[in-house]
């Protein structure tokens, strides 16, 4: 029962820092796609779209051979480390938040682009209001990137390791569980995985719905 | 340029914290995933880190990957079965000591309807010869395992090499963990080669029955290897050293052979006569 909840609070753990780094990098970087025109913006925004799909096995590849001793990165000794297994949700998270983030941000400026620069304002300053206006959909974007996180076993089982008490997340002992034979704790956990999926969504309905009437309050 | 030096300090910095964060004494072992599926260490690893303080983090994987996680120098310590490849290692100057601490046996499981005829035998080779010449289904770790070697091996010994195996469509390789095998094969009705510990803790076994058993051929050595302090020296050796002499110690050696699933011993220690 402790490995249990264990397993889950780490799961859960991992994924809200993976999803809070996650919503660092990638809330500047979509909003900026939307306001900022620069060269090469077209390419940027076609690729952060096509990351949404990136296979979790090839980004904990990736990492698993940047952060192995022999790679460039494995002075830090961070293989099989939940810090590992972070940076390797992270990665998977950020493409979803920001073409979220972008998305919104962009219809938002088309609509308020104008209005928001128009007293003199520079698009630096109008940003943070941008973020204010999309507040609903950020909300969305943060919660579809836990998603994505708590629920991959891919990038996670590589570069954690599924290390009893230290990286054994609830994907990484379904897996295990399953290979063992013991088919009815692997359900179990895989319930308690769907029920934290569902509570997000809850989540999400509910704020986007408090969101959309405190809109209509102000129209 | 200062930027980048910046990120440098960034990345130090999180360096420090995360090995302040990290335990004391803890080292990495690369074992075969028999050792963990079938329970051994999540019971006998307890009873070390009591006495020891020492926490060991257990990562499972099959032999051939094993030996290639403490090739890059990712581990410290290595716990595997399959000599050869081992031997390989140790040749190559990545290991330095390799000990035996136990032994059990490999068996061959098959479906109870025994499409094959050579349920109750105790030659490995000649089942595997009716298997293919019966074009039972039989399912193959194929991921570079102890397992998978031995099985490759017996193959060998009956005349089939891997290249002509891999074009029989009742030959299935499914690239997976023994216990994926297991499900496999149980899955399927198929045959395919175990082992002892694996299949005894397994709870998926299905309409599979043990089918050879007793071969001389089948037998299953374990052993820990120390790495080689003159290409691991990152390796955590010293600390890794006390957790290999206590799997050889009287006490070590004693929690292994306590280790029982369903009234059954998984596995028989062996450090002070090797088999």
């Amino acid at each position: 029962m402790q490995d249990f909840l264990d397993i889950v609070a780490l799961s859960i753990s991992v994924s809200l820092a993976a999803t809070a780094v996650a919503t660092a990098i990638s809330l500047p970087i979509g909003t900026a796609l939307a306001v900022f025109p620069f060269r090469g913006r077209r390419s940027v925004i076609v690729l952060i779209n096509a990351f949404f799909g990136l296979p979790p096995v090839v980004v904990g590849l990736v990492l698993y051979l940047v952060l192995s001793r022999s790679g460039p990165l494995g002075f830090l000794a961070l293989l099989f480390t939940p810090t590992a297994m972070v940076i390797a949700q992270t990665i998977l998270a950020i493409p979803i938040i920001a073409a979220l983030v972008h998305r919104a941000s962009e219809r938002a400026w088309a609509r308020y682009g104008d209005e928001l620069t128009s007293d003199g304002a520079t698009r630096l300053q109008a940003v943070p209001q941008i973020l204010m206006i999309i507040r609903a959909d950020l909300v969305t974007a943060v919660l579809a990137g836990f998603g994505r996180t708590v629920s991959e076993v891919g990038a996670v089982i590589l570069v954690g390791g599924n290390i009893r008490g230290l990286t054994r997340t609830m994907t990484t002992a379904i897996a295990l569980q399953t290979s063992q034979g013991d088919l009815a704790l692997a359900l179990a956990l895989g319930a308690v995985l769907v029920g934290i999926s569902i509570s997000i969504s809850a989540t999400v309905f509910a704020l986007a719905g408090r969101a959309r009437s405190a809109g209509s309050d102000e129209a | 340029m200062s930027r980048f030096r910046n990120v440098l300090a960034l990345a130090a910095t999180i360096a420090a914290i995360h090995a302040s964060l990290a335990e004391p004494l803890s080292i990495i072992l690369a074992s075969t995933t028999s050792v963990e599926a079938s329970g051994l260490l999540a019971n006998i690893l307890p009873q070390f880190t009591a006495r020891t303080g020492i926490t060991v983090n257990v990562v499972a994987q099959g032999t051939g990957k094993a030996l290639d996680t403490a090739r890059r120098g990712d581990a410290d310590l290595l716990l595997v079965h399959d000599p050869d490849a081992e031997q390989q290692f140790i040749d190559e100057g990545h290991g330095s000591t390799r000990r035996q601490i136990a032994w059990n046996d490999f068996i061959i499981v098959g479906p109870s309807a025994d499409p094959a005829h050579v349920k109750g035998g105790s030659d490995s080779v000649a089942a595997l010869k009716a298997i293919a010449t019966s074009q039972a289904p039989f399912v193959s770790r194929g991921d570079k395992s102890g397992t998978n070697a031995a099985e490759l091996r017996l193959w060998k010994i009956a005349g089939q090499t891997p290249d002509v195996l891999s074009k029989e469509k009742w030959y299935r390789d499914i690239g997976g963990g023994m216990g994926q095998a297991l499900n496999a094969a149980s899955a399927m009705d198929a045959y395919t080669l175990s082992d002892r510990g694996t299949w005894l803790s397994f709870n998926n076994k299905g309409s599979l029955i043990v089918s050879i058993e007793g071969d001389p051929r089948l037998l299953n050595r374990y052993d820990v290897i120390e790495l080689n302090p003159g290409k691991h020296a990152s390796a955590k050796l010293a600390t890794a050293k006390v957790f290999a002499d206590w799997l050889v110690s009287p006490e070590g050696q004693q929690a292994i052979g306590a280790y029982q699933v369903n009234g059954q011993k998984l596995f028989n220690p062996s450090a002070g006569s090797p088999k």
